[in-house]
């Protein structure tokens, strides 16, 4: 393919930048609701506020009708309660992932996804969506509803797990909301928040941005914003030759509206939560493209070189013998929860809703010669519905799975009724992928994370301020950003229209402008002497590998502090960027920065170790104190020089169903 | 080997060990479809009409595929995994090893 085909490949001659040049240039955006972040629970927050018949201007600094970590597809549509096949109830499948995460994950916003997330999927299928087998592909699988044709997987007996064709679903969207007369503006990032009378800590009136492509500065006034930012990534890795494949979500989510709402004055919760993960690695191979039995692939068939099928075993450790039980309850248990053992990975979860897995000696079994490496996924032995179901409909559907891999690899001849594909996670024994170094870590890669503090109308600790999708504390999935979107749109366009468009702040904006530009002033003053923002974003993550790594204490966590005020005093504010699009790099490490700060000061708060937490402070070394099982918020305080902490109860959010009837 | 002097540049590294992107100039129309649909805005527009688009910043490559995916002349564009992320399979009945080209 590569001898026929050509590529530039960075090899521009330099030449006049592409792109109208209007640094300096303000244009102004007025409306009843702001949302920043066009990923899916942007684009649903913009559906949902619309449908109030509100004025809602959509901000994003890519491109919306791709644009998110579920912008190249989803094939899963998680935690879907709400389905007349589902056997479990919203309240009793939230507090089970509540319960699984150990009592860290957020109850408000997964209420929301259990209660709603099919609501949200037939609403899809009206924008054009496919979300039931109208083909009969599946026609007779066990994993199929025969009257509604829905698809399921992971727990074919309780059935909240929906598979759907995911591919297209971000370019309907959009499309609904062009229709809907949502204005996009797209390739503009959003860069902080507008408060009344400019003072942090007060209601948030409105956004400024600037344009990726025309370094335009933009302000948005409005009633009400939503921040649908996603999370913080590139804290911990970071290479500057191969970033793109080493972030699991994509490059642009940095957690601008983590740094952005922090500098405003918004509470944060669950930031001291990070782990080891090979997720961020550039050595990762490419997403969902290698052979195993977790996630999209579960429960894929694994073999050893010789061709010996590696068992699955249940809950109770009781081996199964047959297929059709890898994708049924153990005795004893009503549902289980993923499978393949990665619900609440890298911990097992509760036994109550662990799912079947690969057996967890496999290490220590091929350590004695009874498998032997390498292993390969087998699809070629797999029931006829399971194969073609993984591949074609989960690769294929998945987010990054279309062309980097069902088209790649099918080129390329791969077969899945005749070829074995490769596994790279089991070459050591483990059951995910290849370990990494201990500093290798993740913040927002992978999992359940740490965000925004939001109450039962998914608004901020600042009035005005709302949040979805994967911003708010303790959540993630597609359908989470789907269900909570939908559902915040409208509480926030009720409250948009009570609020009279507050007093900006004229120097607010202009402290605002003097920041977003100072890289290009700084390329001017200093040239080539300047530092580019790959050098600060890999200085930043060393910073995080040898202070706030694991384990932690108090010495290396003031150290780490020590080094990012030094760094934010002698560097970062010297950067340099020399086009629009360099400029938005530049400002997106210096919101990394932020973020890190975040974290460092969240790690110094919470003087417990936790095991859910991945948190392992040698200076505290009893593992999970009951007296700490609670959630430490953090937030700056209006003169943002030091932070406060304070703390919540695990369970804050009370009764599930009576605050969410209340509130559609 | 015939090269003239004045035919070597100083040309600078390649900024990745990956290619991500590839097209093929015969088929490509030049439309910059791709460069609208880029999530991490990698490519700048075709310099001129009946050109390819170009590359600046092949680093900053998601490998989405949404390029390839949106782009409406199939064969115009391929998605091209660095050599080190390419992967392998073995043919059950032959026990023949294959990969990733």
């Amino acid at each position: 393919m590569a001898d026929t085909l050509e590529t530039t490949n960075g090899a521009v001659d330099p030449g006049v930048w592409p792109y109208p040049i209007r640094y300096g240039q303000v244009k102004k955006f007025e409306s009843d609701v702001v949302i920043l972040g066009g990923g899916v629970a942007g684009v649903w927050s913009a559906i949902g506020a619309a449908r109030q018949g509100a004025k809602v201007i959509l901000v994003e600094k890519s491109v919306t009708a791709r644009s998110g970590a579920g912008g190249a597809g989803c094939d899963h549509w998680q935690w879907a309660a709400d389905n007349p096949c589902s056997s479990v109830r919203p309240e009793e499948l939230t507090q089970a992932l509540i319960d699984n995460q150990g009592g860290y994950r957020n109850g408000v916003s997964t209420y929301i996804q259990c209660a709603s997330a099919y609501r949200a999927l037939l609403e899809l299928e009206q924008m054009g969506g496919k979300v039931r087998d109208v083909d009969d592909e599946f026609k007779g699988a066990p994993f199929r509803d025969e009257a509604s044709k829905l698809l399921f997987a992971y727990d074919y007996d309780a059935r909240f797990v929906l598979r759907v064709w995911g591919n297209d679903y971000k370019p309907l969207l959009r499309r609904e909301c062009r229709r809907l007369g949502v204005s996009i503006v797209d390739r503009v990032a959003a860069t902080g928040l507008l408060t009344k009378d400019g003072q942090a800590g007060s209601q948030v009136i409105g956004a400024t941005g600037v344009n990726a492509r025309t370094g335009e500065f933009n302000l948005f006034k409005a009633g009400a914003v939503i921040n649908c930012m996603s999370r913080p990534q590139r804290n911990w890795t970071f290479s500057s030759e191969m970033r793109g494949i080493s972030t699991f979500r994509p490059p642009t989510n940095v957690g601008n509206g983590h740094a952005m709402a922090w500098r405003a004055g918004a509470e944060f919760t669950m930031m001291e939560k990070s782990m080891r993960s090979p997720f961020a690695s550039p050595y990762s191979y490419p997403s969902y493209g290698v052979g195993n039995a977790i996630n999209t692939w579960f429960a894929c068939n694994v073999v050893d070189t010789n061709g010996k099928e590696i068992p699955w075993v249940d809950a109770n450790g009781e081996v199964i013998t047959e297929f059709d039980k890898r994708h049924r309850p153990a005795r004893g248990q009503k549902f289980f929860i993923m499978g393949g053992g990665s619900s609440s990975h890298p911990h097992p979860g509760l036994k109550e809703h662990e799912g079947p897995k690969l057996i967890p000696d496999l290490a220590e079994r091929m350590q004695k010669g009874e498998f032997v490496p390498p292993f390969y996924a087998d699809l070629t032995s797999m029931p006829d519905h399971e194969r073609r179901v993984i591949w074609g409909l989960n690769v294929g559907e998945e987010g990054k799975t279309r062309i980097p891999i069902l088209q790649t690899y099918s080129e390329a001849g791969f077969d899945p009724e005749q070829d074995m594909l490769q596994t790279y996670d089991f070459l050591r024994g483990s059951g995910m992928r290849e370990p990494v170094t201990p500093q290798e870590r993740t913040f927002g890669e992978q999992g359940i994370c740490g965000g925004m503090v939001v109450d039962w109308d998914l608004m901020s600790t600042l009035p005005g301020l709302f949040g979805a999708g994967d911003l708010i504390y303790g959540s993630q999935d597609y359908s989470h950003a789907a269900a909570t979107g939908r559902y915040v749109g409208r509480r926030a366009a009720l409250f948009a229209v009570e609020q009279n468009n507050g007093h900006c702040s004229q120097e607010q904006i202009e402290a605002e402008i003097d920041r977003v530009y100072a890289p290009l002033g700084n390329a001017i003053e200093n040239g080539n002497a300047g530092m580019d923002w790959k050098e600060l974003n890999a200085a930043l993550c060393r910073v995080m590998q040898n202070y706030c790594s694991e384990p932690k204490n108090a010495e290396l966590l003031d150290l780490a502090e020590i080094w990012l005020d030094d760094i934010a005093e002698n560097e970062a504010h010297k950067m340099v960027a020399d086009n629009p699009h360099k400029l938005m790099r530049a400002l997106d490490v210096l919101d990394i920065m932020t973020c890190d700060r975040m974290i460092v000061h969240a790690c110094k708060a919470r003087k417990a170790s936790n095991t859910h937490l991945h948190f392992n402070r040698l200076d505290y070394p009893e593992m999970d104190p009951p007296e700490w099982h609670k959630w430490i918020t953090i937030r700056r305080d209006d003169e943002g020089t030091g932070t406060i902490v304070d703390d919540m109860p695990i369970a804050h959010w009370g009764d599930f169903e009576s605050n969410y009837q209340a509130r559609i | 080997m015939q090269i003239k002097n004045s035919q070597v540049l100083r040309t600078p590294n390649s900024p990745t060990p990956g290619r991500p992107v590839l097209f093929n100039p015969d088929i490509c129309t030049g439309c910059n479809i791709c460069v609208h649909f880029c999530m991490e805005d990698i490519f700048l527009p075709a310099p001129k009409k009946g050109e390819v688009p170009q590359i600046l910043y092949p680093e900053e490559c998601w490998y989405c595929g949404n390029c390839v995916d949106d782009c409406p002349e199939p064969g115009a564009i391929a998605l091209n995994h660095p050599l080190m992320q390419r992967v392998r399979w073995k043919r059950k009945a032959t026990g023949e090893h294959f990969r990733v080209r």
